[in-house]
């Protein structure tokens, strides 16, 4: 699943690239997608394709909406000071899972998949939807890519990263800026929890895990260096499948996150981030 | 009055109204400040890490755990007698933070965040992952038989509230006499301006991992006495989350203060204790309480008295 | 006169620029040195060289006949080298007493107590000791810094532009006490202020472009021909 993982790892990329916030919530934002997946397809009616195509433009809609919320309110208020930020979006992190074990439930929930076909290979068979997933995920990563690079919003949110007060004093609205990219950060999680709840189900912990792997992915293409971070998200996406097949699942992840401090502490600028 | 005998005084008028709270408090209660004592000595080591010396560190849960397993494991496996369990729960907790802090002191702000995160995760699946040995994810009860000390019965109310509090009154003593110590001046020197510290002629990497290790010693020790008088080892208290809790009591209580750990570990517990009678969103006053402490008093209670009417408070 | 640091081809780059570049340097027993040039001439990155704060890339220190080079700086400051910093770099939130405690305890003073009084009575600050360091005056952080420097008990005491930002009254009261701290103390003494260096100095070291442009006493400086093309001409003509 490499595809959804580099989707996450961007968006929590893209925050701690341009803001310089650890945003531990950023799980939490993959949930709530997911969750308000859920509520979308299960209350609309419409047919399952309409009805998860309305989720995918809701969900990371609302996220992004929360996750403008909490900046405002939150971290601008704490001036971005990073280990602030970082104790706020733990808090933040409690908040949102207990809202959704309130509202949603203890349960998993399943979505139904927009369309069901497999690919009959002459080998083995392969279910349409995941390779859609691929598709999409890549569809939404280039489009983070061009908008990054191409357009006149990406160069002022890079200019931010480059140096706050500059972009300030060159009439950029750093404020807007930081809430714009907080909650894109925040709208492709979400974007990301759509596109896999139709293979997993939607439940209230599942932020867990991908924010973990998110983490993982970031610090070792580099913190807030996007190619490495897709570079990163694609390795571990593959090297996941590789690694459980000769250890337990609960091995695989002790040695991933050993090996994620020990960057830390031996490459601070991560494996593929050349400048720091 | 000299000031020194002021807050000798204050500290030991402080641990004399505590231990009379069991003369008047009914069963329930005196439980709970049992645990609340235990939980403050916890808060207490976090706090000399982050509050004095301006670590903050995420993965406090590790030598916390360290203290639960190094006490349980040797009693279930090889039937140690408790107060060699209890000396080794402490002792782990020490060595397990000063070979956490020989790598992650490497790194500082949010990447020593993150790294200590990570090796309490890795603690934590760990102990999942050995779990013939630890009972993983149900974890284990420590047999009653082996929660006699010295003759008391730490499974009953009396004892256990006198053994929370003897273990809660050394570490707060020993804690107020650090802090006021030469040694306390350079880790608080470390947390204002560690370049200037080291222009002074100090070590900054030596001085933070003697904190680290104290601090250990304070969360291992807090563990094996939570183990040791509720009787049960589990793998919950290896999560994140009792990486949070220290850090919540600090930051309310007032960090940087020796009284705050205590007053924000009461607090915050009888918050959730009262207000999961209305609810069952603990999780939620926990992250509300996060947030709003660092929004709106990043000094707690403590820190913002100390800061308005009582500048002598240690 | 025993050299107490000697320095030897000092080198550090940033990128491509050259901040010291081969600088040799004797700092002698009981001297009051000087250390002048235009912005941006070394001075700073040659006196971070010394003090350990910004490693050496190439060249040698030795103290008092031991070689440093590679020491870290917290070792180099219980040898006996203490630097006080240009930007005042007090501990704002503790009392004038912990700050200089900091500094005398450092050293394992036996009693840290007296040595305090005693360090903030050379700087005329005695009575003082309970105040937050972040509330005093400019001019008495500046002097509390002094005082941690002082209660280091150095060898080499290296004061980075002391004098900046003090009111004239308070320099004539500062030159009086550096007067008082040699011959114990060597002092390197960074300064702007042209006044009080040629008042002060038994020598004077002048840096250009990070490399030495002249070395002598004030006298010799004042008639030394480049140093008044390269610095001394430009400063009058601006001031």
């Amino acid at each position: 699943m490499a595809a959804v993982l580099a989707l996450t790892a961007v968006g929590l990329s893209l925050v701690f690239g341009v803001m310089r916030v650890v945003n531990v919530a950023h799980g939490e934002f993959y949930m709530i997608g997911a969750v308000v997946a859920w509520f979308v397809t299960y209350y609309l009616p419409f047919p399952p394709a309409l009805a998860w195509l309305a989720a995918l433009i809701i969900a990371p809609l609302a996220v992004a909406l929360i996750a403008a919320l909490a900046d405002t309110l939150v971290l601008k208020r704490l001036n971005y000071d990073p280990e602030a930020t970082i104790v706020a979006t733990i808090g933040l992190l409690y908040m949102l899972q207990q809202a959704a074990l309130t509202f949603y439930g203890s349960d998993a929930r399943p979505v139904v998949a927009p369309f069901q076909w497999r690919i009959q290979l002459p080998w083995f068979g392969y279910s349409g939807y995941k390779l859609f997933v691929v598709l999409a995920a890549a569809i939404i990563l280039v489009a983070v890519w061009v908008f990054m690079t191409r357009t006149k919003a990406g160069l002022v949110m890079r200019a931010t990263q480059v140096d706050r007060e500059t972009a300030q004093a060159f009439g950029i609205n750093v404020d807007r800026v930081y809430a714009g990219t907080f909650a894109l950060g925040g709208a492709l999680a979400a974007a990301a929890a759509v596109l896999i709840v139709p293979i997993q189900q939607a439940h209230y912990l599942m932020g867990h895990d991908p924010l973990l792997l998110s983490f993982i992915v970031v610090i070792i293409g580099g913190l807030g260096s996007i190619r490495g971070t897709l570079v990163a998200a694609l390795v571990i996406g593959l090297s996941d499948g590789v690694i459980s097949m000769f250890f337990s699942p609960t091995l695989a992840k002790i040695i991933a996150t050993l090996l994620v401090a020990m960057v830390l502490v031996f490459r601070p600028q991560g494996l593929f981030g050349a400048r720091a | 009055m000299t000031q020194g005998a002021k807050i000798w005084g204050l500290h030991l008028l402080i641990l004399v109204v505590v231990f009379a709270a069991q003369f008047v408090l009914p069963s329930y209660h005196m439980t709970n400040l049992a645990r609340i004592m235990v939980l403050a000595v916890f808060a207490m080591g976090y706090n000399i890490a982050f509050g004095y010396t301006g670590l903050l560190s995420l993965g406090h849960a590790l030598f916390f755990a360290a203290g639960f397993y190094a006490m349980g494991l040797p009693i279930w496996h090889l039937g140690w007698l408790p107060l060699p369990a209890l000396i080794a729960g402490l002792m782990v907790g020490g060595l397990l933070a000063g070979a956490v802090g020989l790598l992650a002191l490497r790194t500082a702000g949010v990447s020593f965040m993150i790294v200590t995160l990570m090796f309490a995760q890795a603690g934590y699946l760990t102990l999942l992952y050995l779990n013939t040995w630890t009972g993983g994810d149900e974890g284990f009860v420590v047999a009653r038989t082996a929660r006699v000390l010295g003759g008391l019965d730490l499974a009953t109310d009396t004892p256990r509230f006198m053994a929370a509090f003897a273990l809660f009154a050394c570490a707060m003593l020993v804690c107020l006499w650090l802090v006021r110590s030469p040694l306390g001046r350079v880790m608080v020197a470390m947390r204002e301006n560690e370049e200037r510290s080291r222009m002074l002629g100090y070590d900054p990497f030596r001085i933070k991992l003697i904190a680290l290790i104290v601090s250990g010693v304070y969360a291992g020790a807090a563990g094996a006495a939570y183990g040791m008088l509720f009787g049960y080892v589990g793998a919950t208290f290896a999560t994140i989350q009792y990486s949070i809790l220290p850090m919540l009591y600090v930051l309310l209580g007032g960090a940087g203060t020796v009284l705050g750990p205590f007053l924000g570990a009461l607090l915050m517990f009888y918050l959730i204790d009262i207000t999961s009678g209305y609810t069952d969103a603990y999780l939620f006053v926990v992250g509300a309480a996060l947030v709003g402490l660092v929004l709106f008093a990043p000094k707690g209670i403590l820190g913002t008295l100390r800061e308005r009417i009582a500048p002598w408070l240690p | 006169m025993a050299a107490v640091i000697e320095a030897r081809g000092l080198t550090r780059y940033f990128g491509g620029l050259r901040a010291v570049d081969g600088v040799d340097f004797r700092l002698q027993q009981g001297e009051i040195h000087g250390l002048i040039g235009p912005n941006g001439a070394g001075k700073t990155t040659f006196v971070s060289l010394l003090s350990g704060r910004v490693p050496v890339q190439s060249g040698s220190i030795m103290l008092n006949g031991t070689d440093i080079t590679h020491m870290p700086a917290h070792l180099r400051v219980r040898a006996g080298v203490a630097y006080t910093f240009q930007i005042t770099s007090v501990y704002p939130r503790l009392s004038v007493f912990d700050n200089v405690a900091l500094a005398a305890q450092s050293r394992g003073a036996g009693d840290v107590v007296a040595e305090v009084a005693d360090a903030l009575n050379r700087v005329g600050m005695a009575g003082l000791e309970q105040a937050l360091a972040g509330t005093l005056s400019y001019g008495h952080q500046r002097l509390l810094e002094v005082a941690m420097g002082l209660a280091l008990q150095p060898s080499v005491l290296i004061l980075d532009e002391p004098t900046q930002g003090l009111a004239s009254g308070e320099i004539a009261g500062f030159k009086a006490l550096i007067r008082s701290l040699v011959p114990q103390t060597t002092i390197l003494l960074i300064e702007h202020n042209m006044d009080v260096v040629m008042d002060l100095a038994d020598r004077i070291t002048v840096l250009n472009f990070g490399q030495v442009l002249a070395v002598g006493t004030p006298e010799e400086i004042r008639m030394n021909r480049v140093v008044q093309d390269a610095y001394l001409g430009v400063d009058h003509a601006a001031g």
